[in-house]
């Protein structure tokens, strides 16, 4: 397993705890032993599921056992992989932290954090996209 | 990997990147306020992204590693109707909500999507088993 994977793959699990500790929080806020602030994180909880567990984990997987891009590359430019994985995270990571905060103040600081995150997910994406494309093709015969 | 694994998974790719795209749209909207019209494709987000992204790779790669009969892999026909009625579902369900149309037109485009994965299935199916057996060994080889 390459050591890119290893990283996508554990950030993922810690994504999959974070993910049901924020679960448990959206219930324990609706039973009343969480203030209701609580409450505003619960877009971003669904995507600490979707996108830092289910899709990380996706990324690692499929980098890991996608066919062989050369005999010299055979997994295309890793560094690409390096870059989607600190990108995600990062991205992931401002959301969850200036969300609930710029629903308050759009326009704020707030809500420019929240637009460099939206950047930084999509560039994970793209960057996923152009190093894996080109490993999706049918055998050489 | 078998062509129709290419078109799942590069479709898949594709779809990927349209999820992403949207969901950064909303959050630059959620950041901003300058982008309300980004609302309107929440819906095709979620369908883009959990049908078209994690449904359709799973699907593409399944096809590909699920155990064969022989060098076969069964009801062919039923995998790639799948992949038609999944991304003419997924395309179809982005339109109707871009547009706006009655929801009899989304409650079709989704069923389109249901379809696919219950036609994908029908061809899985049979090919979830044990290891070849010596029988199977000797008529394929």
């Amino acid at each position: 397993m390459p050591r890119v994977t290893r990283w996508l793959v554990r950030s993922s699990l810690v994504y999959l705890v974070l993910a049901l500790l924020a679960w448990w929080a959206l219930a324990a806020q609706r039973a009343g032993w969480l203030p209701a602030t609580v409450a505003a994180w619960a877009p971003a909880y669904l995507h600490l599921f979707v996108v830092g567990w289910l899709t990380q984990l996706i990324f690692g997987v499929a980098h890991w056992m996608l066919p062989m891009y050369s005999k010299t590359q055979p997994r295309g430019r890793e560094e690409r992989l390096w870059a989607a994985w600190a990108a995600l995270n990062l991205g992931l990571i401002l959301r969850v932290a200036t969300e609930p905060l710029a629903a308050r103040a759009p326009g704020s600081v707030w809500g420019v954090l929240l637009v460099l995150s939206a950047v930084l997910q999509w560039a994970a994406a793209l960057l996923f996209v152009i190093n894996t494309w080109p490993r999706v093709r049918p055998r050489r015969s | 990997m078998p062509k129709l694994s290419v078109w799942f998974v590069r479709s898949a790719l594709v779809h990927l990147m349209v999820g992403f795209t949207i969901g950064a749209l909303v959050l630059v909207q959620k950041g901003t306020g300058k982008l309300p019209w980004s609302w309107a494709l929440l819906g095709w987000h979620v369908d883009t992204l959990l049908v078209g992204w994690m449904t359709q790779l799973a699907m593409g790669i399944a096809y590909w590693i699920l155990p064969r009969f022989g060098t076969r892999r069964g009801k062919v026909g039923f995998a790639l109707a799948a992949w038609v009625a999944v991304n003419a579902g997924v395309l179809g369900s982005g339109v109707v909500l871009l547009a706006q149309a009655p929801t009899s037109w989304l409650a079709l485009t989704r069923g389109s999507e249901g379809l696919g994965v219950v036609l994908f299935a029908l061809h899985a199916w049979p090919r979830v088993k044990p290891a070849m057996t010596a029988e199977e060994r000797t008529s394929s080889s």
